[in-house]
Order: C-alpha cells, then structure tokens, then sequence
C-alpha cells in the first residue's frame, strides 16, 4: 500500500496576503510540455499563475506552501464532453437543459448554446473537481435535430461565465440519430449541406433563423464543429464534408477510427473518444477495439477522451488508465484528458510552464492509477477546499454509533 | 422448492419435479496443472505469497509452498504474478441484452405487467453475446444474468459459468440456485404510472408486492390441501378395498401456476431474492415485508445509500451489490458515494459485493473493486486486497448460493482461477490465463485460446485494406 500522502499547507506570517501566491514544493510534476516529467521540482505561484519551476525556490515568508513529497503533480484535468452544470439529475426533466427538441419551429438551432444555461452550483461541479478535474467541454446532446446545439470549455472554477475557447457545434451523423430526421443518415447529410448552403447565402434560408445563420456563420469561420461518428465510412464522410467547407471539426465516439487513421492524421482531424469501447455496441462499431487510441496516437491523430458520462465524468481518468494499459504511451494518454482537449477547442494552455494558468493537482500516485487520489486541487492557485456534496455524506456515515441521529451531524 | 415438488409429484405435474431446461454444462478438457511463484488471494480474506496453486480433475487440489504434484503435471511460472478465484459478477444482463444493442435482441425486461414472476432470463439469453467474451479476457467465470428491472418481479435469474457455447443450458452453473429479480422505486412507478396504471408510487410498490406474496401463500396452501387429501385418500386405501382410490383420482390438483412457483419458491427458500433497491428507506421497507411473508431477503442490488443502512443490512445477513462510483442518473441514485462498498463491508457480517450491471464494467470488476477500495482506505478503513477480493469473489458466491463450489481457493472448490500479469488492484493489470473447472479456457498469449463469437466472425472483411 501507498503511505498516505500528508499535505500541509502551512500559512507562515499573515495569512491574508496573497492569498494566490503558493510555493508547491517536491513535485513530481507532469508538465504536459515538451519539458516533459520534471523530478523533485518546486513550482511557484503567483497571482494565480506559475511564477517559475526550478529546485528549491527560496521561500518567501508570507506564502503558503504544499509539499507534494515527491508525489506526481499535473495539469487539472479534463472532464470529457459533459453536461456538467446542465443537468443535476440526468432523470429528473426539468433539471436537465442540455438539449432541444419538439421545438415549436422546424428549423435547425445552432444558436442553441447550451452555456446560457450552466449553472457552477451543481453538486456535479465540486464532486467532479475534487476528483483533479478542473474543466470540460460542454455539450448539447442529441435531441430531434441533426445539428444538436453549441457549447464550449468551461472551468470548474465556480465562476458563472468561466467559458474559454471557441464555440463548439454538435452534429449527429449516426443511423441511431437519425430516426427523428428522415429515418436515414442520410437525411443527416441532406440537411447539413442545406443549412450550410444557406448560411453562406447560396440559398434561401429555410431551415435556418437569422440567429441561426449567424451562429453558424461564426463557428465556419471562428468555432469548431463536433460530428458524432462512430462507423469508418460516416468517418470518411466527416472527413469529406470538413475539407468541402472548409471548416474545422473534430469526430466524436470515433469507434472505428483507428481503421482511417491515416486519413485523419492527413486531414489533421482530432478524435473524442472512450477508450473502454472494445464491443460491438451496434452495427456502426463492429470494428471497436482496446488500441483504438494507441493506434490513432502511433498514426498521428490527436487523441482526447470522454467516458461518455456526467455525473461520474471522473471516470474518464480510468479511460485513460486503460488506454496506457493497452498501447498508448503513459504521457498521450494524460495529454488526452489535460493539455489536447483545450488545445483544440482554444481554451488557455494547460501545460504547466511559467505564465500557465495556475490549475493543478497534487496527486498520491500515478494519475492515470484507479488507486490513485487527488490529494489537493488547485484552481487559479487557489487550494480547493476538497469538500463536495458527497464528502460531506460521507463524513456523516463514517462515524460509528452516533449518540443523535445522523441528521444532526453536520461536518 | 421441495415441499411444493413433493407436492407435485403426487399428482400429475412430474415434469416440474425435475429443472425443464436443465444444465448440461460440461467442463471442458483439463490437465492437472501446478502454478508456482505466485501471490495469492484466496478469496477468502487470507494472501499467500511465492505459493504455489495446484489443480486436478477440475478441483483445486493444494495450495501453499513446495506442492507434491504427480509427474505429468503442467507447470506455469507465474513468475510473480497474482491468483484470484474466477471473479463473479452478480448483476449481468449479457445475453438478454446483448451486443449489438438492437432493438431486436432487448430481451431484458418483460415490462407488460408490474408482475412477471413467470419469466425466466434464461429463455432470453443469447449465448451469442459477444460481451461473455470480453468478460472472459477480464476474468469473469460465472455470471448471474438478470431480467431488468421495469417490473416489481422482473423473473428468474439464472446462473452460467462463462464458457462458449451454443445453448444457455451449456453454461448453467450446475445446481445453482435461481434468484428472483425484484426492483424497487422509479423504475416500476414510473413505467407502469406513465401508463396510468399501478404502480404509480413507492406505496403502490409496497401493496402490489404485498399482493403477490399473500397469492404464493395461497397457492402454496391449495397445494398442501391437495396432496394432505391425496395422502388421507391413499392411507385409507387398504381399508376400504379401492374405493378410496376412486375418490382420490376425483380430487382435482390446483392449476399450476409458473408465476406463482416461483414465488412459492422463494417463500419456501428455494430461490434467492435479489432486488434492485436503491434508497436505505425503502431497503428497510422490505426487510419488514420479508419477515411479514417468512422469506429471506437475499441481495440488494445497486443500493447507492446502502451505506446509511450497513449495519441493518448485516444484522439481517444480506448483502449489497454495488457500484464503485456511479451517481445521479436519476433521483434515487443522488446520495451515492464512492466509499458505500467499504462501509457495507465494515460491520462484522458485512456482505460487499461489487457488481457490474454493464458490459463495460463486467470486464474490469478488479478496477471497479480497486476503486472502491483505495476510497475506503482514504476514508481510513483498513481493506488490503486479499479483504477487497472478496467482493468479486467469495462474497459474490454467497449472494448467488454457489459459496460452498466457488469463490475462493481451498481443496475442493472448483478450480475456477485467474492468473493476472501483476497486481489486480491496478488499472495495467490483466488477467493472462482464466481457468474454469481446471480447464484453461482463456489465455492473452494464444490467439488458439481466444473465444470469437459467431457473430463477430468475418466482420469488416469487405473493404479491401
């Protein structure tokens, strides 16, 4: 067993000044940059950015200082494509805001951004932060449309605007999908060409509003469009449609992607993808295997990962695990849930160098280990209190034998 | 069942005595096989380290150092590798619904009617699922394959041991006994009150429930009627030089009933209840019903708030199989916390037992216990991996009443065995040879040892590469 790493951040002098300025001393820290892992370092933090990374930085008196012992220190991570902050609980209707659909108008809705929505008090937030996690891309997820929504990345900061990066547009293009838009993907693609058509203005808008062709208008020209696409060949398509208009898009689920991997390094498309997908979930990822992401990663593809879920959206770390179990060198599959995912959408780098925002985790052992703890989050170099909704029901039931009901236990 | 049967089989329903669709599960070919230089978790809570396992004739047959094995006897360097017994999964629905997940292969859930005590998964499953693979090459031997959980009784479970084969009669587990699925909350209210018909609340739950048992009770004493008046019929036989044998063919038998047999099955501790139950409130609720009706309540499955009821649930010896980490999907799953396996594990006759519900999760059930116990130790609860093994093993055994066959490694027990490559409690380790009854039914390093289902057999053959 791992001895437990104690933290102690020790408030030498006053503790009210700079409360941003931290001295996190013996990192092993994962840069995440070309300079790679970098043993026994100590990182300094000011005004909520890294100051400098060097060996035993002189301490100042009036700072806080974590001592990560040697344990591995990385970016926050990547939560996957979510609905965090849209959706509290996935069931229950009327707390779920992630997606449209029966709308009153039979138009296509790229203005539809989820992010007028999000909310940073979700529970989902700080239980999914205090897991190292420090951002994500949210989503629109699929309604009866082809052309889903927008989102884009979001911090875990608390923040109610902390957005980043370029708008991301969502699009269907799976048989599955398609049975509320004509029954066919084809219908998918029918649709597609048109509302395009019609944003550039070569045709009379029928499908979009003037909202919706200036919002797709701007993510032609400044966003980033996510096709759902599991099967090669509605792979190739993506492709195909991508280079045609000229856009920049990314494939989502990619299931069968290693079989075109070539043509996705050639085409300089990244992929979302979970890496525990190894079955033939239906007939569009009856190629799904366990190096799907080893393979696209040797071919040259940018790689991320999502597990496809919200609310245990931490798990995305085991993926990541399991995808360095299966090929994928250790340091890809930790840039695939830290620095690739806000590389691609535009969001603040995350590699850990000086001037880098300062949003980090002190972990108890390798990070991509399903043993392994965050141990202190850090977002803006501020420590997070590691306190979350369900932190607090456990430390309620962990006591044994209390003399009054549970309720009165409030930790 | 065995009053009911003998009951029964006074009257003209022999065919219930015996299983209609028995196993004719056969282990396949083994050799008597000695693995040295391992660390082994027994399964039941003990490690050994550098020892040895020994296997014969489909038994484990010795463990320890220095092993005396006949000449003959394969021997495999584990060269520091770990042993588990076979890991379990008591909450599966490969086969009924199975990949790919068409609508034409949804077989999980008779969700016509609240009450289905009368299906039986087995008749469900296809054992061309291509997910019993994939469980194999993570370790899985034996699986119990449950219907869904739309109805109040969703029907049988069955048992199978994880070998390919063309029938699911070749995969059950012999003399498993069947469970009953029975699900609690949302679920049923919700797909029987969005029909507007009952149940439409957890009280409408509770009474259907009530309702139901006091029909197997009823059935069961038509039953003991019948065969109490068969039996004074043939004893007076002798007396009344056949007369008494005329008036015992006029007695009628009461109709059989499939859904009240199984019932009656579980009321007479023939079959083992597993229920899906998510809050602690409703958990107790039916602890309550089940003393009212004299039946034992056997698992709770998915129990997000297990963990606020840990010590009712061991007072009344029933177990609670969980997950690691799932939450928040619907109402009754808001309280769940990443420590509830470790605090269901805590009392002294704690039953902790991670399950999958997942074809996802079935294949990584070390990474799913590995998960919940690293959280348990955070917690400050001491759960080394020979203790958390338990939970996919001798621990899952108990749930499905095969604890005495499998589960842990002892003289005896049935050799159904995984060597993993290291530690399984990582997220690199993996399972590198899977034995079931001794025979090596799975091994990463030859292709020859890899079961493919028919399905899968020349997919993606067409575009030329």
């Amino acid at each position: 067993m791992k001895a437990k790493l104690l933290i102690l951040i020790l408030l030498v002098g006053a503790p009210l000044v700079a409360a941003q300025d931290l001295l996190i001393t013996n990192a092993r820290l994962h840069t995440q940059t070309d300079a790679g892992v970098i043993e026994s370092t100590d990182i300094l933090i000011t005004a909520g950015r890294i100051a400098r990374i060097a060996p035993r930085i002189p301490t100042n008196k009036m700072i806080r200082i974590i001592n990560a012992q040697g344990q591995p220190v990385t970016p926050a991570l990547f939560a996957g494509v979510t609905v965090s902050g849209l959706s509290e609980v996935e069931m229950v209707r009327e707390s779920v805001d992630s997606s449209y659909s029966a709308l009153y108008t039979d138009l296509m809705h790229p203005e539809f951004d989820v992010r007028l929505a999000y909310n940073p008090h979700s529970s989902v937030i700080p239980i999914t932060r205090v897991e190292g996690f420090g951002y994500t891309l949210l989503t629109a997820t699929r309604g009866d449309r082809s052309l889903t929504g927008q989102g884009g990345l979001v911090r875990f900061d608390g923040g109610y605007t902390s957005f980043e990066g370029q708008p991301a547009v969502f699009i269907q293009t799976s048989g599955s999908s398609a049975s509320k838009s004509g029954g066919s993907r084809v219908a998918h693609w029918m649709l597609l060409q048109q509302a395009f058509a019609e944003a550039a203005g070569d045709q009379d808008a029928e499908l979009l509003s003037p909202a919706g062709i200036a919002a797709l208008n701007s993510a032609r020209k400044a966003g980033i469009f996510v096709f759902a696409a599991d099967r090669a060949a509605d792979i190739m398509r993506v492709l195909a449609f991508i280079d045609e208009r000229k856009i920049s898009g990314v494939v989502h689920g990619a299931r069968e992607a290693w079989m075109v991997a070539d043509a996705l390094a050639d085409a300089g498309v990244p992929v979302i993808l979970n890496a525990l997908d190894n079955l033939p979930a239906d007939f569009d990822s009856l190629g799904s295997r366990l190096d799907n992401a080893a393979l696209l990663h040797e071919a040259g593809v940018s790689v991320m990962f999502s597990s496809g879920e919200t609310h245990n959206a931490r798990k995305v770390r085991q993926v990541a695990g399991n995808a360095a179990a299966n090929g994928m060198p250790h340091s890809a599959a930790l840039a695939a849930i830290s620095t690739i995912p806000a590389a691609v959408f535009g969001g603040e780098p995350r590699g850990v160098a000086p001037g880098a925002r300062a949003d980090l985790v002190i972990w108890n052992g390798d990070p991509l280990e399903v043993t392994s703890q965050a141990e202190q989050v850090i977002m803006g170099g501020i420590p997070d209190t590691m306190v979350s909704r369900q932190t607090l029901l456990r430390d309620r039931y962990l006591p044994e034998n209390p003399s009054l009901p549970r309720a009165y236990l409030q930790p | 069942m065995r009053r009911l049967f003998a009951a029964l089989a006074t009257g003209w329903a022999l065919t219930a005595l015996a299983n209609p669709f028995p196993s004719t599960y056969q282990a396949l070919s083994s050799t008597g096989t000695l693995i040295t230089n391992a660390t082994i978790l027994t399964g039941d809570g003990q490690r050994l380290d550098q020892a040895d396992l020994y296997l014969n004739e489909g038994r484990v047959a010795g463990l320890g150092e220095s092993l005396n094995v006949p000449e003959g006897t394969l021997i495999i360097d584990a060269a520091g590798g770990w042993i588990t017994p076979g890991i379990i999964d008591v909450h599966s629905h490969l086969g009924v619904y199975p990949s790919p997940g068409v609508s034409a292969h949804s077989d999980g859930n008779e969700a016509t009617a609240p009450v289905t005590a009368e299906v039986w998964a087995e008749h469900s499953v296809w054992p061309q699922d291509p997910g019993f693979t994939r469980a194999l090459a993570g370790g899985v031997t034996t699986m119990q394959i449950l219907p869904g959980s739309a109805n109040l009784f969703g029907g049988r479970s069955v048992t199978l041991k994880n070998v390919p084969a063309t029938s699911y009669q070749a995969m059950k587990f012999p003399g498993a006994p069947y469970g009953l699925k029975m699900a609690c909350g949302e679920n049923p209210k919700r797909v029987y009150g969005g029909r507007k018909q009952a149940p439409s609340t957890r009280m409408g739950n509770v009474a259907a429930y009530r309702a139901s048992w006091i029909q197997a009770q009823r059935y069961i004493r038509d039953w003991e009627q019948y065969e109490q008046k068969m039996a004074k019929e043939q004893s007076s036989d002798a007396e009344d030089n056949g007369n008494s044998a005329l008036a015992a063919a006029l007695i009628k038998p009461p109709k059989r009933d499939l859904e009240l047999e199984t019932l009656a099955g579980v009321l007479q501790g023939e079959i083992i209840v597993h229920m899906h139950c998510y809050r602690a409130d409703e958990m107790l609720t039916v602890l309550d019903m089940a003393q009212e009706f004299g039946y034992r309540m056997g698992t709770f499955h998915h129990g997000v708030e297990a963990y606020k009821i840990a010590d009712e649930l061991a007072e009344n010896n029933v177990c609670g199989a969980l997950w690691a980490d799932w939450w928040g999907f619907k109402m009754e799953a808001y309280d769940g916390i990443q420590e509830n396996i470790a605090l269901v594990d805590r009392p002294a006759n704690g039953c902790a037992v991670v399950h999958s519900d997942s074809d996802e999760g079935i294949q990584r059930l070390n990474q799913e216990a590995a998960k919940a116990m690293s959280k348990g130790q955070a917690a400050g609860l001491d759960i080394p991996p020979e203790r958390a093994i338990r939970w996919i093993t001798s621990n899952a055994a108990k749930s499905l009443g095969i604890d005495s066959q499998t589960g842990t490694l002892a003289p005896g027990m049935m050799a159904d065995v995984v060597l993993w490559n290291s530690n399984p409690f990582s997220v690199y380790a993996k399972a590198q040879q899977v034995f079931i009854d001794g025979a090596l039914v799975y091994d990463r390093d030859n292709k020859a040892l890899q079961p493919v289902s028919d399905f899968e057999l020349g997919q993606l053959t067409g575009a030329s590469r």
